[in-house]
């Protein structure tokens, strides 16, 4: 770890602020996943700006009936909120599968958005990697890449983005509200991500000297016919091979409303409009679900390692939309796949 | 002599651990102590060409960076490296002798600090460039036509490629198991405190402090006296501490350099540098009659090595234990590869070879359609067939009994994919574990005081395993004390000798060298007693005297009984002091192991391949049990140990840069909480009046060993899908 200043940002202006004046800085909330990449000496910022103290901590209800969460919720406190659990249990459901207790008590909304890929070379500054390094080459397009990306991948990166938060969030249309140098704005939280083209060092689509502040989610929760389902290599405390969250309105047995995002397949959440989209109107079978899984991941490309993951995502989206379809989401606690 | 032996007695050192009370290697204090962070190479093979500390030097705080070029001297010749333990072929490393580097993660330069995060810093300030001359290899699979044939002590007998080639039924296949490393919860550490004239105490995490201690004095041209080395409470080691590790060396250097006390502590990645379970290939082959009786027994184990030492267990011999054949032969090779060198890993050998063993042995009962415990018994071996001599003691048909029963085996439908639970299949495996019932010469010193309290001392550590406790039982009921009475002092070099605490081999060696030393405690006593006027013990001879209830008593005649304390006053003693040296008497009459039958029940669902391990029944005859609560306790984390090797470890290897590339435990996977549900252990009684006095035959390995291949013989059964590739994760089931 290489030394560096400390700042403590006095309120969200500051943030900015300091960020403009001090080019290497990051911000630091939680430090679960920053404080890891510098002591691999991954990430070298000159500056920390402490944001932990800033009052981004509520959740409050929006006019429209949705919620506005501030960017610095602690995961387990976001997960635990009776409206998040009520009328957004996918989300609740996709933090709680996500690392550990422990780890959901520091991290922050926002910093779980912008956490960075688990790629083993990314997290060694001894091997070649054009995230970190751009220019260097991708090690993992012809090494170790069980835990790759099968979707939106290019030839400078093949990494995917490690969020469970993200993939539930991505599902429910949620908006990222954005402070900048230049004032507020809202994105799309499917657009905040970016996929790897020649730029893999540009994770989002957040611009320099910009903070978020939170997380909008619209009214519809599909609170009841939703499911999370995280397939990983232990029964806990792992990054995902492939996850699925599915959120479905019903009108009887036919499809109303329908999303599907995945997590452990790209660069960023998966979801496919085409897919959504036809699943309208149809009834929920395994059929109907078998051409969305279909519909998801065309163009899915294996590497040499991870091409298990286009069966096993297409199994999984099955699964978990049928979950959702009975309403039998996965429990998060017991891990006996409903 | 049971008022504690052979009861669920609590750790005498539990609260310690709990409270934080307990001191770690490094924990300790000491003025003005410095602090060293370790440089590490980035590539496994080839020179330092040029390092330059220039510019780490120049930091405010640093004091030195010392380097194969710039440190004091350390010997030369290879003999004063090998340690106790240290493999016998070959030229153990040498932290920062000299440029080559013949491993990634080798350590390259130590830079030393005032404090931690400064020595952190200023390690990336070291700027190092190499030389690779030759090409460098790390595969063991893609080294594998290049093995070179170890010596084996196991003899072939009769003609087991013949009778293998001519088998009615014949099972042959190779298991590849991954290298894994023991990641202790405690990092390793050493803090050296300068105590002035060149003498060091050495807080050291190890599992053999006088190992170490004559490791240094060897190294650094030392006298005894000028090191001495503790470890009083180790955070697991798991065979990893059984040969002293490169950061004592290290902080020792740096406190010789600089005359003060240096702390040396290793992060989480660096101890991926250490030594670890090598990758192996167990081939083989099994050889049966049509009605289930094996003809041939072939094993050839195929493991990695470093370039520069030797290091090799037996794999391959187990059958010889359990399964009678007329024919056998069992070879080990090793292939040379550019990676540090292995070591013991719980139940080395073992635990990758019997897996293999176990794994055959249910393709074989397949092959034949035979009830997997019944083709056990059909070619159970009451004799150890390479000696061709009986067992102390062996209730291992009592162990397939006793857990078969508990687990329900009989219900069990012999068909793969036949049982089933919702949307998950069923599988329900099992398979023999067997290890070694080592003992060595162990030293211990007893000082009982008047006001009835002993002290117990030995310089074997206690790696988690349970020493303290077992000691303080075993003196408690020698001695007639309450076990509070009773203080235990371990790993001090200073104190009577031990060998390292490795091999499952400390309980019964410390055991009865507390055995011995209370006895001529109680011969000292009992003179006393009789001398007293009007003793009620005159007449009585020295072996009908006890100690019991802290008094000295006629042997079945507690009435007859004077207090120890009245018995020391009268003689005027304020304390007895007794040290022994308990030596095992030779017996090349038996065979010496213990044994056990793992069942596994494991439920994986169809479409995803999801595993989940969800009962696991371990029946153990290990001869007495010491300490049913710490010995239930050893068995069950042998058996996590056995999942996480079944479903979860391996060190993986980027073979193009020879670099571990999940050097962490975020991505090397170990079991957690959730992976783990029903453990259901069982000590099958076995009374063994051969193997030692108490019949003791040790608990640290046994609990590993079968629980991987009954999984993988679980999982078979539960998918119709042989994996002999382990870890068995979902990718593969799905393939
Ligand atoms: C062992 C381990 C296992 C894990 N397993 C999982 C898992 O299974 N699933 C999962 O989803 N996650 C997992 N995580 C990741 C965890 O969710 C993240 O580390 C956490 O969410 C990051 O939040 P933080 O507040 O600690 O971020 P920090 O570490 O403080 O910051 C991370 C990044 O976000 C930036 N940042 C923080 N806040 C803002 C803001 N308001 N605006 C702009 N930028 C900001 C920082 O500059 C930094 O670059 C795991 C982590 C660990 C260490
Ligand atoms: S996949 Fe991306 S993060 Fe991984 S090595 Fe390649 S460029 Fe780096």
């Amino acid at each position: 770890m290489i030394n560096f200043q400390y700042s403590r940002a006095s309120d969200v202006a500051d943030a900015i602020l300091l960020l403009t004046a001090h080019p290497g800085a990051k911000l630091i909330a939680g430090g679960t996943n920053l404080i890891d990449l510098m002591k691999e000496n991954v990430e070298e910022p000159s500056r920390l700006i402490d944001i932990s103290r800033l009052p981004l901590r509520n959740i409050e209800e929006t006019l429209d009936g949705g919620l506005r969460i501030g960017a610095l919720v602690p995961n387990s406190d976001l997960a635990y909120d009776p409206l998040i659990e009520q009328r957004y249990p996918l989300l609740a459901s996709a933090i709680l599968a996500g690392a550990s207790a422990q780890l959901r008590n520091m991290a922050s909304v926002g910093g779980n958005l912008m956490q960075r890929t688990r790629c083993a070379y990314f997290y060694d500054t001894a091997t070649p990697c054009n995230k970190r390094t751009p220019g260097s080459g991708c090690s993992a397009i012809d090494g170790l890449n069980r835990n790759h990306a099968i979707l939106g991948t290019s030839t400078s990166c093949i990494a995917t983005n490690p969020s469970d938060m993200s993939v539930a969030l991505a599902a429910l249309g949620a908006l990222v509200h954005i402070a900048g140098p230049s004032g507020e704005r809202t994105m799309a939280l499917i657009d905040f991500h970016r996929l790897p083209d020649d730029t893999p060092h540009v994770d989002t689509n957040l611009e320099v000297g910009e903070i978020i502040t939170a997380i909008e989610l619209p009214p519809r929760g599909f609170a009841r016919n939703y499911s999370y389902l995280k397939i990983r290599d232990r029964l806990s405390y792992a990054f995902a091979l492939v996850s699925v969250a599915a959120a479905l309105e019903l009108d009887g047995n036919a499809i109303r409303e329908a999303r599907v995002a995945l997590g452990g397949v790209a660069h960023k959440p998966w979801r496919s409009l085409e897919a959504e989209t036809a699943l309208r109107g149809q009834a929920a079978t395994t059929e109907h679900f078998s051409r969305t899984a279909d519909l998801l991941l065309q163009g899915a490309k294996a590497q040499a390692h991870n091409g298990f993951k286009i069966e096993l995502a297409r199994r999984a989206i099955v699964r978990t939309l049928m979950q959702a379809a009975n309403a039998t989401p996965q429990s998060q606690a017991h891990k006996k796949i409903a | 002599m049971n008022a504690y032996v052979g009861t669920p007695t609590s750790r005498v050192d539990g609260r310690a651990k709990v409270t934080g009370a307990a001191k770690y290697a490094g924990e300790f204090a000491a003025d003005g102590l410095l602090h060293g962070f370790v440089v590490v190479a980035t590539i496994p093979r080839g020179r330092i060409a040029r390092l330059d500390a220039s510019e780490a030097l120049k930091v405010k705080g640093v004091l030195d960076v010392l380097t194969h070029a710039h440190r004091p001297p350390l010997a030369d010749k290879d003999e004063a490296w090998k340690d106790e333990v240290a493999p016998e072929e070959g030229s153990p490393f040498r932290p920062l002798y000299d440029d080559s580097i013949k491993f990634n993660g080798q350590p390259i330069a130590l830079v030393v600090a005032e404090d931690w995060e400064t020595a952190k810093f200023a390690a990336t300030l070291v700027h190092v460039e190499y030389r690779e001359e030759q090409a460098f290899a790390t595969d063991l699979e893609a080294g594998r036509s290049k093995a070179i044939e170890v010596k084996q002590p196991l003899k072939p007998r009769g003609d087991a490629a013949k009778a293998l080639a001519g088998a009615a039924v014949r099972h042959e296949a190779d298991y590849v198991l991954p290298t894994e490393h023991h990641n202790p919860m405690e990092l390793y550490a050493s803090t050296v405190v300068w105590d002035g004239n060149g003498r060091l105490t050495v807080y050291d995490k190890t599992q053999g402090v006088q190992n170490v201690q004559k490791f240094l004095c060897s190294v650094f041209d030392k006298k005894v006296n000028d090191i001495r080395v503790l470890s009083p409470y180790v955070g697991g080691a798991f065979g990893s501490g059984l040969r002293p590790q490169y950061q004592v060396v290290l902080a020792t250097l740096a406190a010789l350099a600089l005359k003060r006390s240096v702390r040396v502590v290793l992060t989480r990645q660096q101890m991926y540098g250490l030594g670890h379970r090598p990758a192996t290939i167990e081939r083989v082959g099994l050889g049966a009659k049509p009605e289930g009786t094996l003809n041939a027994v072939v094993h050839e184990a195929t493991a990695v090595t470093s370039r520069y030492e030797d290091f090799a267990r037996n794999d391959t011999g187990w059958a010889e234990q359990l399964y009678k054949s007329a024919n056998s032969r069992y070879s080990h090779k090793l292939v040379r590869l550019d990676v540090s060198t292995p070591c013991d890993m719980r139940a080395p050998g073992a635990a990758s070879g019997v897996c293999a063993l176990e794994c055959a042995m249910d393709e074989l009962a397949v092959a034949l359609k035979l009830d997997p415990i019944e083709l056990r018994l059909k070619c159970y071996s009451d004799r150890d067939q390479s000696e061709d001599l009986p067992y102390t003691s062996k209730q291992l048909r009592e162990c397939y009994a006793r857990g078969a029963e508990a687990f329900g085996w009989s219900s069990r439908n012999p068909t793969p994919r036949a049982m089933r639970d919702g949307k998950e299949l069923v599988g329900w495996g099992m398979a023999t574990g067997v290890w070694e019932a080592l003992q060595m010469p162990v030293a211990v010193r007893i000082v009982l005081t008047a006001n009835g309290h002993a002290e117990v001392s030995c310089a074997a550590s206690d790696i988690g395993t349970g020493t303290y406790t077992i000691v303080a039982q075993v003196a408690a009921d020698t001695l007639g004390l309450p076990i509070e009475n009773i203080s235990v002092k371990l790993a001090d070099s200073t104190l009577p000798q031990a060998p390292v605490e490795g091999g499952s081999w400390m309980a019964a060696s410390s055991a009865h060298a507390v055995l011995g030393a209370a006895e001529d405690i109680r011969q000292d006593l009992a003179r006393l007693a009789r001398a007293m006027p009007s003793s009620p013990l005159a007449g009585v001879g020295a072996a009908d005297v006890i100690l019991v209830d802290g008094t000295i008593a006629k042997n079945g005649d507690k009435t007859r009984a004077i207090s120890i304390a009245d018995a020391m006053r009268h003689g005027k003693l304020e304390r007895i002091e007794k040290q022994k040296l308990n030596h095992f008497a030779e017996d090349k009459s038996h065979a010496r192991n213990t044994h056990s039958a793992v069942f596994a029940e494991v439920k994986v669902d169809e479409q995803l391949g999801v595993i989940r391990v969800t009962r696991i029944v371990s029946a153990v005859a290990a001869g007495r049990i010491l300490n049913t609560k710490t010995g239930r306790s050893q068995i069950m984390g042998g058996v996590v140990w056995g999942i996480g090797m079944a479903l979860h470890e391996e060190t993986m290897i980027d073979h193009r840069f020879g670099r571990i590339m999940n050097a962490n435990i975020a991505e090397y996977h170990i079991p957690v909480n959730a992976d783990i549900r029903d453990i259901d252990v069982i000590f099958v009684e076995e009374r063994d009046d051969h193997i030692n006095r108490l019949g003791v035959k040790g608990l640290g390995e046994i609990g590993i060993v079968g629980v991987p291949a009954a999984i993988a013989n679980a999982v078979y059964h539960a998918t119709g899908k042989r994996i002999r590739r382990f870890p068995i994760t979902l990718d593969k089931l799905l393939a």
